[in-house]
């Protein structure tokens, strides 16, 4: 198989996300004596096209017009780069930036695409791949007709790729502007991210749900316990739509879908929607004040309390472990 | 300006899914059927488009799949879409057919817009808006939070991984909808009853001109189950102390 896997980049680094797409098509490669390249699109790439190299070959179309993702462009390249390559398979990760764009690019190499995928086999020449269905309460197992295929993959069900032992080539494709379609326009982006980790990929998340009565409280209880385990902030559906939570925390069938060591939920009912999106994490740790509360049976942990008495103490306590800092301190 | 707005009937996303004994399909035996969330949102944003405008916007919706999505399309008309058109298809569609399907209703029809849900709640595909847009050489605007009529063209905000992106569109284009754009109407039920009386026309794919070509099989389902045993702790000493032993912490 001749394998493209699309690189998000950072301006300075491959995402990680990437790399778990990495890990995937590597899988793929290596069960069908394939090969493994890197796709990137944007613009000024120099530091992020050779952070990529470290890990396998990278095509690179660097021009002022791919500053901004705009589906319509980038979807065009995409697919030109793959016919261009006679690639087998196209591979990235299942966030919103994928979704929009590489799921476009399908569109134009004839819709063979799988999406969400969290496992995948090689079964007597035959491929299955696995993918979640109603909100995860269903795991499909599918197979795709047709070539090319486009898979994108969750980027928690597959670790990280590692670099390789030398630095792999960079090509630069050529990139017509004059070709580029030209019906949309980018206008700008709001990010509401703070310094703490990004819910995709942290380790620990803590998540707020409708028990969180404001954007000041999200920040103590939520936020507070995240800063005290060097965690991402997370939330429910309900929490953005009150616009208590930024909207790039929601974790779910609809928000991101995560798998963290350790995954804190703080006054959520836990449903299916919700639990669609944290359902692979290490550990579940659920302190709401219902004990008859949904989520109670998807934690290994839990603990029956209304969070605006407990996660202050939790933060003092976590914060100041047997009192050993005070003592440190005097 | 016409609108075309999709319209699937999904299971109720409140009711349990079970996978059938030979695992082809889910139980459908207790199951109640809606109009799928995200395309109720955008059939709200259709419906709220034509109350804002000062020209005349007609609102198509449209579905595809068993006589009985005209359950669907009746609550879409109930809504405020003015007609109805019918796609009669037993097979089970991906994707990139259902696409297929709705390009040929957009020759057919001309709108301006297509407005539909970001994603169905049954097969969490996310595809199909995507699909279409290229297949059509249209462009497209994913996750529509809000959508503004602007310059000839719109101006839609997105939410993103990153945050709120906004882009602006030329028309024709298609917009897929997330949850957070607007707040559906409820259909009361004397729209619910006069909407039996607005046209819903049914078509089948050989009038339509086209044939199934699949591109992803679904070979078996499995139900999964996210049941834990959970070690209910008495206190927050407790839990903390049950955390650091298991080395969570």
């Amino acid at each position: 198989m001749r394998i493209l896997v699309v690189a998000e980049q950072d301006g300075t680094a491959v995402r990680l996300a990437s790399r778990s797409a990495l890990t995937f098509a590597r899988s793929c490669a290596a069960a069908t004596d394939g090969r493994v390249q890197w796709l990137m699109l944007g613009h000024q790439l120099d530091m992020p096209a050779a952070d990529a190299a470290a890990f396998a070959p990278v095509l690179v179309a660097d021009n002022p017009a791919l500053l901004h993702p705009l589906a319509d462009r980038f979807a065009h390249l995409i697919a030109a780069a793959v016919r261009h390559c006679q690639a087998d398979l196209l591979v990235a990760a299942a966030g919103t930036w994928a979704k929009d764009i590489v799921t476009r690019a399908a569109g134009l190499l004839g819709g063979a695409m799988a999406g969400d995928v969290v496992a995948h086999e090689f079964h007597e020449g035959r491929f299955y791949l696995q993918r979640p269905m109603y909100a995860g309460a269903v795991l499909a197992t599918v197979e795709l007709c047709g070539a090319p295929q486009i898979i994108t993959v969750q980027p928690s069900a597959y670790p990280p790729a590692e670099p390789g032992s030398t630095a792999a080539e960079i090509t630069r494709l050529d990139v017509n502007e004059a070709d580029l379609p030209q019906q949309m326009e980018y206008v700008g982006r709001v990010s509401q991210r703070t310094a703490r980790p990004d819910v995709s990929d942290a380790r620990v998340i803590v998540s707020g749900g409708r028990a969180v009565q404001s954007v000041e409280d999200f920040e103590r209880l939520v936020g507070g316990l995240a800063d005290s385990l060097g965690g991402a902030t997370g939330s429910t559906r309900p929490l953005v739509d009150a616009g208590i939570a930024p909207s790039d925390s929601q974790v779910g069938q609809t928000g991101k879908i995560v798998a963290p060591d350790l995954y804190i939920a703080l006054g959520l009912s836990g449903t299916v929607q919700h639990l669609a999106g944290m359902k692979s994490a290490k550990c579940v740790v659920a302190i709401n004040r219902d004990p008859d509360a949904p989520v109670f049976t998807a934690a290994d942990y839990g603990l029956v309390a209304d969070i605006y008495e407990t996660v202050p103490e939790l933060i003092a306590k976590l914060g100041d472990p047997d009192g050993k800092a005070r003592s440190r301190r005097s | 300006m016409k609108i075309l707005v999709c319209a699937k009937r999904v299971p109720d996303p409140n009711l349990p899914i079970a996978v059938r004994a030979d695992g082809l399909g889910i139980d459908d035996r207790d199951l109640t059927f809606v109009v799928n969330p995200f395309d109720e949102v955008a059939l709200e944003e259709a419906i709220a488009m034509r109350e804002r405008a000062t020209e005349p916007v007609e609102v198509l919706a449209v579905g595809i799949g068993s006589e009985s999505c005209d359950e669907q399309l009746c609550l879409a008309m109930a809504m405020g879409a003015d007609r109805a058109v019918l796609v009669l298809c037993d097979e089970p569609l991906d994707s990139w057919n259902v696409a297929r399907i709705l390009r040929q209703i957009v020759l057919r029809e001309m709108p301006q817009l297509v407005l539909m849900g970001k994603q169905a709640i049954d097969d969490d595909s996310n595809q199909a808006g995507q699909f279409l847009a290229a297949q059509l050489g249209w462009p497209q605007a994913t996750f529509a939070s809000r959508v503004e009529v602007r310059d000839g063209g719109l101006r839609v905000d997105r939410e993103t991984d990153a945050g709120i992106e906004t882009v602006h569109v030329c028309l024709p284009a298609v917009v897929t909808v997330d949850l957070r754009l607007n707040q559906p109407r409820y259909a009361a039920l004397a729209a619910i009853l006069r909407a039996r009386r607005k046209p819903l026309e049914r078509l089948t794919l050989d009038a339509l001109g086209v044939a199934v070509e699949p591109r992803l099989r679904v070979v078996s389902l499995q139900s999964t189950s996210g049941a834990r045993s959970c070690r209910v702790a008495g206190s927050a000493d407790e839990l903390l102390a049950e955390l650091r032993a298991a080395k969570v912490l």
